[in-house]
């Protein structure tokens, strides 16, 4: 899993200057998404993957939690077990499935907490004087040197295992970047001519943050935090699988894959299945930032 | 020069400092008295009363923090409250072996990264180019600890040619080349994120610098393609140097994941122990002392960007 901070890199604010006929930034945006197979293939997978976890009960084929010693380790392909059974002989299709749904809860839920409250703080600090920039980025600063993976461990380590403590520890990991991102477009933005006008005209602050400041951040913002998602699914399926996140007997694809590493002498095929699964939403995220990047980023030849 | 050091410097000590805060804070996150999940809840009253003076849990948190600082600053990071050991000696040996694991996989991964980012940037739009983008973004997608978990699978069951974990001697640098194919695999899931980060770093940073005006003016007066590629090269660097810094930091605290797989005595495995037992007097020394490396190596990284690129020492 790639460190968190490694994925800032400069959002390229768009160029409205050029161009005869005016066209919304957004409707360019779309008609670029609309146009990019690979971001639209990646949406269509994602979608499935969602879709596959919320109606869990429905594409389940046997119960979860329900185990045999009669079929321990089944392999891929066997009748009845199409993915194979586990090591206490639980369906791996059905486990995976439902499994979808705690991995996905806590690979997307911090990421969006941290980009709510580390967003509100970046704007502030962004905005606000030179006391308040210096409180909340040398905090910030204090956090950020701590390697995420370190902080995520030490922190669940600390608070206990269990699926509310593992997205707390990552929400605390991913709000220090996410200020920062928010705090250096808000400064970009802050010095622009459109803001100087509107501060011009008398305009109040709240006014400018609604209409000038937030709609030029929130779209880099956005990007930001989709690349966090693939990360925090690798890391909050780390915690699990080294025991400090999800507890068994839930079903989540990091602490399959721990209860399945025993079993890679036998069947291991199937031991390596719930990786392939983190592998393929994480990825999915990934690429779907990586699209948003590059169809909002109006210099970038698409 | 001087001046970009001596303040970036001052930086690193304040946050040195607020580092120490957070170690050391980070074990009063929940409530109560650190001892108290230490010990079984029969444990007689006046046993708990003498310990808490023993370890100083009876006096203040900043006179606690303080007197915990100042025994670190002379290298003494306590006892562990599980095997009695000096927790300093143990923890190098573990950081040890963990730099036996980063270093060359930080530097397969760099040069790998570095490699095929510029040969991507340098073929844009082509064959490789695509190619390398998928290698790229599988690399940052992937846990690793998945990705050694199928190594090892591969390797080690379906073809066993390599050691499936452990480090095949008493630990430190290989010796003969039995230690040595231990760390193949390792190191081969450790350095697939660092490449795939650095070379799409170095891929975008190359591609942006070929856009600008300078290397077709270079290329006007006659320079030869190798001596550009040299120059791009070098304005490329600061920001693949400061990714790399993070990434190296990234190795040695996050290494922890595939230390459980492969089963590696390294600071990461040490770590995790200390979580298991609530050792709280090596939890906050390897937490300290990685955080510091961390810190210690982005120092380096800005003052190496600063020596490359006069403009960064404003």
């Amino acid at each position: 899993m790639a460190d968190v901070s490694t994925i800032l890199q400069p959002i390229i604010l768009p160029d409205t200057s050029a161009g005869a006929e005016p066209r919304s930034y957004w409707s360019t945006v779309g008609e670029r998404l609309v146009h990019d197979r690979i971001t639209l293939a990646v949406g269509a997978v994602l979608l499935c993957v969602i879709l596959l976890a919320i109606f869990a009960p429905w594409a389940a084929t046997h119960d979860p939690l329900q185990g045999s010693v009669l079929r321990r380790l089944k392999p891929v392909g066997t009748p009845g077990f199409f993915l194979g059974t586990d090591e206490i002989g639980r369906d791996i299709w059905s486990r995976l499935v439902y499994g979808g749904r705690l991995s996905l809860i806590c690979g997307v839920t911090p990421v969006a907490l941290a980009t709510l409250i580390g967003g509100t703080l970046g704007l502030v600090a962004g905005i606000g004087g030179r006391v308040v920039n210096m409180a909340i980025m040398r905090v910030v600063d204090v956090f950020y040197a701590f390697p995420s993976v370190l902080l995520a461990i030490a922190i669940c380590g600390v608070i206990g295992a269990g699926i509310g403590n593992t997205m707390l520890s990552l929400m605390i990991v991913f709000t220090p970047p996410i200020v920062r991102v928010t705090e250096s477009l808000t400064a970009q933005v802050k010095n622009r001519d459109f803001v100087e006008a509107a501060r011009a005209s008398a305009a109040p602050l709240h006014a400018i943050i609604r209409h000038q400041i937030l709609p030029n951040v929130l779209g880099g913002m956005l990007v930001y935090a989709t690349s966090l998602v693939g990360i925090s699914i690798i890391l909050s399926a780390g915690l699990s699988f080294l025991g400090l996140g999800v507890t068994p007997p839930n079903p989540e694809w990091g602490l399959m894959l721990n209860a399945l590493r025993q079993a890679i002498f036998v069947n291991p095929i199937v031991a390596a299945l719930p990786g392939l699964a983190i592998v393929l939403t994480s990825l999915c995220f990934n690429l779907l930032s990586d699209g948003l990047r590059s169809a909002m980023d109006i210099k970038l030849p698409s | 020069m001087a001046q970009f050091i001596v303040l970036r410097l001052l930086h690193t000590i304040l946050i040195l400092f607020g580092v120490s805060i957070v170690a050391f804070g980070l074990i009063h996150l929940i409530p109560g008295n650190p001892l108290d999940i230490l010990l079984p809840p029969e444990a007689p009253k006046e046993v708990v009363e003498r310990l808490k003076v023993e370890f100083g849990f009876d006096k203040p948190l900043y006179i606690q923090y303080l007197a915990w600082l100042g025994r670190v600053l002379q290298g003494n990071l306590g006892t562990s409250v599980f095997t009695g050991l000096r927790v300093t000696g143990e923890l190098l040996s573990a950081l040890g072996n963990t730099f036996v694991l980063a270093i060359p996989a930080a530097l397969l991964g760099f040069s790998l990264g570095t490699t095929l980012g510029t040969l991507a940037a340098f073929n844009h739009g082509r064959l490789l180019d695509k190619l390398f983008s998928v290698i790229a973004i599988l690399g940052i997608s992937m846990p690793h600890y998945w990705l050694g978990i199928a190594l090892v699978i591969v390797f080690a069951v379906l073809n066993p040619v390599l050691p499936a974990a452990g480090m095949g001697g008493d630990g430190g640098f290989p010796v003969n080349w039995d230690e040595a194919r231990h760390l193949i695999l390792p190191v081969i899931t450790l350095s697939m994120i660092p490449m795939g980060v650095i070379g799409r770093i170095v891929r975008s940073t190359v591609l942006e610098i070929l856009s600008q005006e300078f290397p077709t003016a270079l290329q006007a007066k006659g320079l030869q393609h190798r001596q550009m590629v040299w120059h791009v090269l070098k304005n490329a660097a600061p920001p693949a140097l400061a990714v790399m810094g993070l990434q190296l930091g990234f190795l040695l605290g996050g290494s922890i994941l595939v230390e459980t797989v492969f089963n590696w005595p390294g600071s990461g495995q040490f770590m995790n122990l200390a979580i298991f037992r609530r050792d709280i007097p090596v939890l906050q020394g390897t937490v300290l002392v990685l955080a510091s490396f961390f810190v210690i190596i982005n120092l380096l990284v800005d003052v190496l960007q600063a020596l490359i690129d006069p403009r960064i020492r404003r």
